[in-house]
């Protein structure tokens, strides 16, 4: 059993209004950013996955997505990345 | 009848509703620890009180709905019991897909602390049945995620099935974009299931059972439970 690093993205659906994102665009553009447009809040979600393979750490970090990370409702995710993790030694 | 609590950690308008129905309505309350796995069968009436449990972490109610009590609560709702979520309480049951739709944060990104003006829509509820509809109730409210969102195909079957109980409107009843605290679409209070067995809203009923405290609005929701309740039980004697 190997063990993978797997980082998730949650965002807000892109037909609901993010009103952070808007906020925080506004203030980037009152800095001079005016080239930055459409900013989004999200949650980032990192967590180390004990699994076979790296598909099989995806496949759990993507049912852990649907069935908590992320409210279909409201929500989209985005699983970024899977990558081998060193284990951490057992003192 | 009888209240039956639940109690999350986090939870912190427990209390608060306990005081409102001993005290205020005179009826008796017992509190269900969130690690319970049944609803004791002498309880009438479910009510997922205020708070902020699990510390909000992840989203209001993401990880409450989880809780082993919310396994007993849905089987309590499908057997037509009653539930009544408060704030919290609402957006546990909305995590749970007790009712439908989710909350953003409020649409002013503040948390929202005062009184507000709700229109009752319906009063042929268990929570409604002292009212009259259009009645305009004054209750607290106090929430930085109280935005009420259904995508519209979901919101069109909500009115059409008029699920919709409490909307924020003005002193006179008027639904205006000012009196909505939150920017909850439709001006969205609280919302029952298709049933009518559930309700969630964010308004705070308990706190506005005494003059003390500003208000006894709050009290006739609770009144309208204990009249239906007590209907019930006259209704069963007779059949």
């Amino acid at each position: 059993m190997d063990r993978f690093r797997v980082a998730a993205v949650v965002t807000l659906r892109r037909s609901i209004a993010d009103v952070q994102g808007t906020t925080v665009e506004q203030a980037l553009h009152a800095l001079g950013f005016r080239a930055i447009e459409n900013v989004r809040i999200g949650k980032y979600v990192e967590m180390e996955i004990r699994a076979a393979s790296a598909e099989e750490a995806h496949r759990h970090a993507e049912q852990a997505c649907q069935r908590l990370l992320a409210n279909p409702v409201i929500e989209d995710y985005q699983i970024l990345a899977v990558t081998p993790a060193v284990a951490k030694e057992v003192p | 009848m009888k209240f039956g609590i639940v109690v999350f950690p986090g939870s912190n308008c427990d209390w608060d509703v306990y005081w409102a129905v001993r005290a205020g309505l005179g009826e008796e309350a017992e509190f269900l620890w969130h690690k319970e796995e049944s609803i004791p069968g002498d309880i009438d009436c479910v009510v997922l009180p205020g708070g902020f449990s699990y510390g909000d972490y992840l989203r209001s109610g993401a990880i409450a709905r989880f809780a082993p009590i919310m396994g007993a609560v849905a089987r309590f709702a499908r057997a037509g019991g009653l539930v009544l979520g408060i704030c919290n309480g609402f957006q546990i049951l909305c995590e749970a897909g007790l009712l439908p739709g989710a909350f953003l944060r409020n649409r002013q990104l503040r948390f929202v602390c005062r009184s507000v003006f709700v229109r009752v829509e319906r009063s042929d509820t268990p929570f409604t049945n002292l009212l009259q509809p259009g009645a305009v109730l004054r209750l607290p409210v106090a929430h930085g995620e109280g935005n009420y969102y259904a995508e519209p195909s979901v919101l069109r079957e909500l009115e059409r099935r008029g699920q919709i109980l409490f909307r924020y409107c003005d002193a006179a009843g008027q639904l205006t974009e000012d009196a909505n605290p939150n920017g909850s679409v439709a001006n969205i209070a609280g919302v029952l299931s298709p049933e009518g067995n559930v309700l969630g809203m964010m308004p705070h009923p308990e706190r506005a059972c005494e003059t003390l405290l500003g208000g006894t609005d709050g009290l006739t929701v609770f009144e309208s439970l204990q009249r239906h309740c007590t209907m019930a039980v006259a209704t069963s004697a007779v059949l």
